[in-house]
């Protein structure tokens, strides 16, 4: 693992626990900035930050160029995904293209896993921010998963993240419900959680949990009522529509049914377990409205939360946390 | 220098390597002993060299006609030179393919002006969409004697059977691509740990196994003879073999990156390290190299297969499969099989 700080956030894979409690730290002093007149801190001013999204999503770019305005970055974003950018354009081309802007950091997103791996090589002097490649990592999610958990335990102690560090994760059951093996999601929250010191458990259909992910040293179960009760928190992933027509799962409708976090499953929960959600969510399939918007569902704070974790990790890649 | 002679090398026939010199001339080799006494001729210092036949790949993708930006028939064949050999084997995979006679006549005709010889590998069946069989009749006649729809395999078992039935009285071999499509579908790298992790489809080893066993039945029901290509795991190899002792005319071939390159080399997303069959387990690899030192591989071939470089600068998904293999090959075969072993080397290569 690279480090976060002066560098890049491609993965979360073999990330530790120092390393993610620094940006759950920074992040959390970056929360206070929400609530004053002028919502901005001159951490990053002079700082450009392109935002590139090959893929589209309205709300993981607008969460990003928010936290990138907050630290009063110059913001310059290109919904690649709309563009021009056609097949014959390399990736390397169109990213030495607006490296030539003159750009200190890049958040990008791209259907292909790998991609923004790839684009830190090619323009090494800047910092790339991964927002999501193809199925294989989304980092600042897992992080801001990781905020969330630790803010609402942390509150229910009376105690703030800061204090507890890591301690609240110690033997945490944090269980995982849908297409892990499609999920970039899934990826970034195994290995957050995991750092923080939780117990990870995996459940869904044989297709989309195959039994070999017991090597991501999680546990693996096909048993979601089961595995309800055994959880504290719960996040839920979303189902891609077109996993669910046949070829993963024979209909959304049978995958609801055993693998739905569905009303009726609700009544059983503990009143302390924690549903999370990344967002969209495929209400009547892998959620039910119930649930999403029951007291045990985060998936508000998850999205509030996601301006903060993105400052940390846009101010700690580019500024390299000196000068603070 | 049309008179020379090399002096002072190894000198590697097809049972023993000894310490010789060798006279050419114009071209063709006049004598071999120790100190010759040569007459006027060019004195070529081999001390520390093996001197022996020029390699010959059985697998190349000169990607001429149809993709000259990435190679032609010529740079193809300047590449091959490089690397040590004298002949090679152009596979059909071009745009349009070699699945008629004009366009293997071209090919051969472009050869014949080329830095070596070039055999063409004609397609088996029509554009290899794997529906009717391209003219093998015809093309055998003009002197192939290879044919695949390598790029992919022969999906249908119907159509490789009847390929297989109509190869058999031609005397011409049929080899085949192994990977089954339908398991491969997504899929960019091997199946495993690695591709889990990377969130890159996976191509399972299964596939290609599941192919050899297929193909090796057909061939037991037909007759004649198949050769497969590039295998890419232990068990592939193992159903060849046993394949053989049973007495099927099977022939196989190993590349050199599944000698020394596993499918961890995947994980920078590097395009360079995608190529069909992909890039094995680590335990893949080792059987292999075990396989080629206990002299069991029948050739090492290259599956050569350029790609213009901006076509590699794409994400890893996107990126076309296919590795550059000419120039190196002998490199990695000699540092696979280890020790001093000259014979094993030119008996692969
Ligand atoms: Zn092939």
């Amino acid at each position: 693992m690279r480090t976060i700080r002066g560098g890049h956030l491609l993965t979360l894979e073999g990330v530790d626990r120092v390393q993610v409690v620094d940006v759950l730290d920074t992040a959390e002093s970056f929360v206070e900035v929400h609530h004053r007149t002028i919502r901005k801190v001159p951490a990053l001013t002079g700082r450009v930050v392109a935002s590139l999204f090959f893929e589209e999503s309205t709300r993981t770019r607008l969460s990003f160029e928010t936290a990138a305005k907050r630290l009063s970055a110059d913001v310059i974003s290109l919904a690649v995904a709309a563009s021009s950018v056609k097949k014959g354009e390399s990736l390397r081309d169109t990213i030495s293209t607006i490296e030539a802007l003159g750009l200190d950091a890049v958040v990008l997103r791209h259907r292909s896993s790998g991609a923004s791996e790839q684009v830190a090589r090619f323009v090494p002097h800047v910092h790339v921010i991964n927002a999501g490649d193809g199925q294989h990592q989304h980092p600042t999610q897992g992080l801001l998963d990781a905020f969330t958990v630790r803010q609402v335990l942390a509150e229910r102690r009376g105690t703030t993240g800061r204090e507890s560090g890591a301690e609240l994760f110690d033997g945490l059951r944090v269980l995982i419900v849908g297409d892990v093996l499609h999920s970039r999601v899934a990826r970034s929250d195994i290995a957050v959680y995991r750092a923080l010191g939780a117990n990870v458990r995996v459940v869904g259909p044989g297709t989309l949990v195959p039994r070999e992910l017991t090597e991501w040293g999680v546990e693996v179960s096909y048993d979601l009522d089961e595995s309800l009760e055994w959880a504290q928190v719960i996040g839920l992933l979303r189902l891609q529509s077109e996993r669910g027509s046949g070829e993963f799962v024979p209909s959304l409708g049978e995958f609801a049914t055993h693998y739905g976090l569905t009303s009726a499953r609700l009544t059983t929960l503990d009143p302390r377990t924690l549903v999370m959600h990344p967002g969209p969510m495929n209400r009547g399939v892998e959620i039910d409205n119930a649930v999403a918007d029951s007291a045990h569902s985060l998936v508000t704070r998850q999205v509030a939360n996601g301006v903060p974790v993105r400052m940390a990790v846009l101010y700690l890649t580019v500024a390299g946390g000196d000068g603070r | 220098m049309s008179r020379y002679v090399l002096r002072g090398g190894v000198v590697v026939g097809p049972t023993e390597a000894r310490r010789a010199d060798v006279l050419v001339d114009e071209g063709r080799i006049i004598s071999v002993g120790t100190d010759l006494d040569v007459g006027r001729a060019e004195e070529l210092d081999c001390t520390g060299a093996w001197v022996g036949p020029a390699y010959v790949d059985l697998h190349s993708h000169l990607r001429e006609p149809g993709a000259e930006a990435a190679e032609t028939i010529h740079s193809g064949a300047r590449a091959g030179v490089r690397g040590g050999y004298g002949a090679l084997v152009a596979m059909p995979n071009t745009e349009p393919a070699l699945d008629s006679v004009s366009l293997v006549r071209d090919v051969l005709e472009r050869g014949r002006s080329s830095a070596l010889d070039v055999a063409v590998c004609a397609a088996i069946t029509v554009g290899r969409r794997g529906e009717r069989l391209a003219p093998l009749g015809d093309l055998a006649a003009l002197g192939v004697r290879l044919f695949s729809d390598d790029g992919t395999g022969v999906a249908n078992p119907l159509v490789m059977r009847r390929a297989l039935e109509y190869a058999r009285p031609l005397g011409v071999r049929l080899a085949q691509h192994c990977e089954d499509a339908s398991l491969c579908a997504g899929g960019v790298m091997n199946e495993g740990e690695w591709s889990r992790r990377l969130g890159l489809g996976g191509r399972p080893a299964i596939a290609e196994e599941i192919m050899v066993a297929r193909d090796l039945d057909l061939l037991r029901l037909t007759g004649g003879r198949l050769h497969l290509l590039h295998l890419s795991t232990a068990r592939a190899v193992g159903l060849a073999l046993a394949a053989r002792a049973e007495g099927l005319d099977v022939t196989f071939e190993v590349t050199p990156h599944h000698l020394v390159l596993d499918e961890s080399a995947c994980a920078a997303y590097d395009p360079i390290m995608k190529v069909h069959p992909p890039l094995r387990a680590a335990s893949d690899v080792a059987a292999l190299g075990e396989l080629l030192r206990q002299g069991r591989l029948d050739a090492v071939a290259t599956d050569h297969a350029p790609h213009a470089p901006e076509t590699k600068d794409q994400p890893f998904d996107e990126a076309p499969a296919g590795m550059l293999g000419l120039e190196h090959a002998a490199s990695v075969v000699h540092e696979v099989l280890g020790a001093n072993r000259p014979l094993d080397l030119f008996r692969v290569l």
